[in-house]
């Protein structure tokens, strides 16, 4: 308990450096915003008065504050640019879309890595696991936008099989829904399935050595069933760290996926609002996807005690 | 029977150059034919152009075998001829025979969206502006390796210093510099990126600098934990009772020891950074047009033109791919060697 608690302070220590640093971003803007938003031209007084009024004359510090105890009550403000709308309510309505291709792109991933690492690591060595083992490395050298790119090209444009730059949400559709997501979730999935299907085979082999292992085989169990039943569980804690790890280059992808795709979640919002200058809306959603992150890896780091015994007294 | 066995051993060696040499002119063959055939399909020309290559790497290796009486790790020196060789070219690149890579105003008279031919002016093709690939593909290495490599270095100097100072004194300054680090890994690394892209100007200089804010939590990371490690052995001990003072052990006995882990992760992080900043600059968040990048490049091809010009998408995007596959091939090899540690993970 006591370590929990700990973690939990640790934990909000480090948001609290996050968010001073999104919000200290808008300091190092190049200009002023509310030149921004008046344009060249403006008359003096109205822009005295906005500034006032955005509270930019305001030491740092209280800024900080009003924005902090804003955002921790769900208001993140309004954004810059037009369409200007209530920056939480942007951002969700554009969370459910991010967070449904990255699920998908995960699940696709392990749906294929699992069996792969599975047959490889029981044929290690073998022609096929030479020719795993190397596609694999070779897709991790692939950038997403690269191969989300060349999938749109064979896909999409070539053959015809997918939709691109469209969405239709889960709510209105759910065949309609997976068939506009499937291709961009592929694409996130590329690189997560080789990452995985690595670091599984790896760990399956180290398991596989293993007296246990041997004594289920001299018993005369399948080899499926061993392979299954007994060296699958204690092989994949290193995929649930690597989980945690690949977090950050998940989200990474699917910003860049959506971008490609045009798809309307937090990525190609944060990427058009970064290139308009629209800073409350980046800093807002920097904010809410560095929470959702620590979060997520805060689990996870908890979730090993609950999977591996061994690790409780490591740490106490 | 010794020289029975020899004779045995010649023939073989026999039959494999033979073959490898039949294997190497018929997936040259294919590579050619595949290549300069223009009735066939897009998907037909790369299936024998990959089984060409694919061909022609087993038949040198066989080749190499025969002569040489021994394996070589033939992927390993070919990618690391590949890497020596664009740092070469793109050092190089002012002084070479270059087609023009960023003016446009030159290049008016010259084809636009030209297909790769080899042996004429314009081996990889031409952009939309008639600006020759092959020249821009260069500079977009040199812009690139440069930034990456920057990036790194300036990573490795301060995260590691950071790492030891924190591992080394431990208590306080270790919580500290813990919250700060875990703060920067608190933001997915392109995410970050983008936020920094609103403020910084993307020069070469600002790419750089945000780049190296990625590297450094891990390597004060990593540098910490082996420094740790190293703090508790008997050398550092005897280093204290002979009288160091806390900086000599530090400088002359920790970091020699804590520095070859830490490279291996800077060898491993360089093809992350190459990625990182091709991903910002294919957003249009990093180096801008006319400026080539591989990343900028390849945003060129979206909106239409891959479809009637794929070589726009497909010249920047293999030398990417090889660039990058070459720098995980080497970090791998680095790991293995100094690190033994995470290359077990």
């Amino acid at each position: 308990m006591r370590r929990i608690t700990l973690r939990i302070g640790e934990l909000l220590a480090v948001l609290l450096v996050v968010s001073f640093g999104v919000f200290a971003m808008v300091t190092l803007m190049p200009g002023d915003p509310a030149v921004a938003i008046l344009g060249e031209g403006h008359p003096k007084h109205e822009y005295a008065e906005l500034r006032d009024q955005m509270g930019l004359n305001d030491p740092l510090l209280t800024r900080y504050w009003d924005w902090l105890s804003g955002a921790v009550r769900g208001d993140l403000g309004t954004s810059l640019v037009p369409p200007q709308g209530d920056v939480t309510e942007r951002i969700l309505g554009a969370l459910p879309v991010s967070v449904e291709l990255a699920v998908l792109g995960l699940l696709i991933a392990l749906v294929l890595a699992i069996p792969l690492a599975l047959w490889s690591a029981a044929h290690a060595g073998g022609t096929i696991d030479r020719m795993i083992s190397a596609t694999m490395f070779a897709t991790l050298s692939i950038p997403s936008f690269l191969a989300g790119l060349l999938l749109i090209m064979i896909f999409a444009n070539g053959l015809g099989w997918f939709p691109r730059a469209q969405w239709v949400r889960l709510s209105e559709s759910i065949p309609g829904n997976v068939h506009h997501a499937l291709l961009p979730a592929i694409v996130i999935a590329m690189m997560e399935l080789a990452l995985f299907t690595r670091i599984l085979r790896n760990d399956l082999i180290v398991t596989l050595s293993e007296d246990y292992i041997l004594a289920a085989r001299a018993k005369g169990m399948p080899p499926w069933r061993i392979m299954i039943g007994d060296a699958l569980r204690p092989s994949s804690f290193s995929l649930v760290t690597l989980m945690g790890i690949s977090l950050g280059r998940l989200i990474g992808s699917t910003v860049i996926v959506e971008y490609l795709f045009a798809l309307p979640g937090m990525g190609s919002m944060i990427v058009t609002s970064a290139n308009q200058g629209d800073f409350p809306l980046v800093q807002g959603a920097v904010l809410v996807i560095a929470l959702v992150y620590v979060v997520v890896n805060a689990g996870i780091d908890l979730s090993y005690g609950y999977l591996d015994p061994r690790t409780r007294r490591v740490h106490a | 029977m010794p020289s029975d066995k020899f004779r045995a051993d010649k023939t073989k060696r026999t039959r494999t150059l033979v073959l490898g040499g039949a294997m190497l002119v018929v997936g040259l063959a294919l590579m050619v034919f595949g290549w300069s055939t223009p009735t066939l399909v897009l998907a037909a020309k790369a299936v024998l152009v990959l089984g060409g290559v694919a061909l022609v790497f087993q038949g040198i290796s066989r080749l190499v075998v025969a002569i040489r009486g021994k394996r070589i790790d033939l992927l390993f020196t070919l990618a690391m001829i590949w890497l020596v060789g664009l740092c070469i070219v793109a050092l190089l690149a002012p002084l070479l025979p270059l087609g023009e890579h960023n003016d446009v105003a030159k290049t008016l008279l010259e084809p636009t969206n030209m297909s790769p031919k080899l042996l004429t002016d314009h081996p990889l093709g031409t952009n939309n502006q008639g600006l020759d690939m092959l020249s821009r593909s260069i500079h977009g290495a040199r812009t690139s390796l440069m930034i990456s490599l920057l990036a790194v270095s300036i990573g490795t100097v301060v995260g590691g210093s950071i790492g030891v100072i924190a591992g080394y004194f431990r208590k306080g300054t270790d919580s500290v510099i813990g919250i700060f680090t875990n703060a920067v890994l608190a933001v997915p690394p392109l995410i970050l990126l983008i936020a920094l892209s609103t403020f910084l100007d993307p020069s070469l200089r600002n790419m750089a600098f945000a780049l190296s804010l990625l590297t450094i939590p891990s390597m004060v990371r990593l540098a910490r934990a082996n420094t740790i490690a190293f703090a508790q052995r008997e050398f550092v001990m005897a280093a204290r009772l002979m009288g160091a003072n806390r900086f000599r052990v530090m400088a002359r006995e920790l970091v020699p020891n804590v520095i070859l882990p830490v490279f291996s992760m800077a060898v491993v992080m360089i093809s992350a950074l190459i990625v990182a900043e091709a991903s910002l600059s294919f957003l249009g968040l990093g180096i801008q047009q006319p400026d080539p990048t591989w990343g900028n490049m390849v945003a060129e091809g979206e909106g239409g033109a891959m479809e009637d010009y794929p070589h726009i998408v497909l010249v920047p995007g293999a030398f990417l791919f090889l660039t990058v596959f070459a720098f995980n091939l080497l970090g791998e090899k680095a790991q293995q060697r100094w690190d033994t540690r995470s290359a077990k993970l």
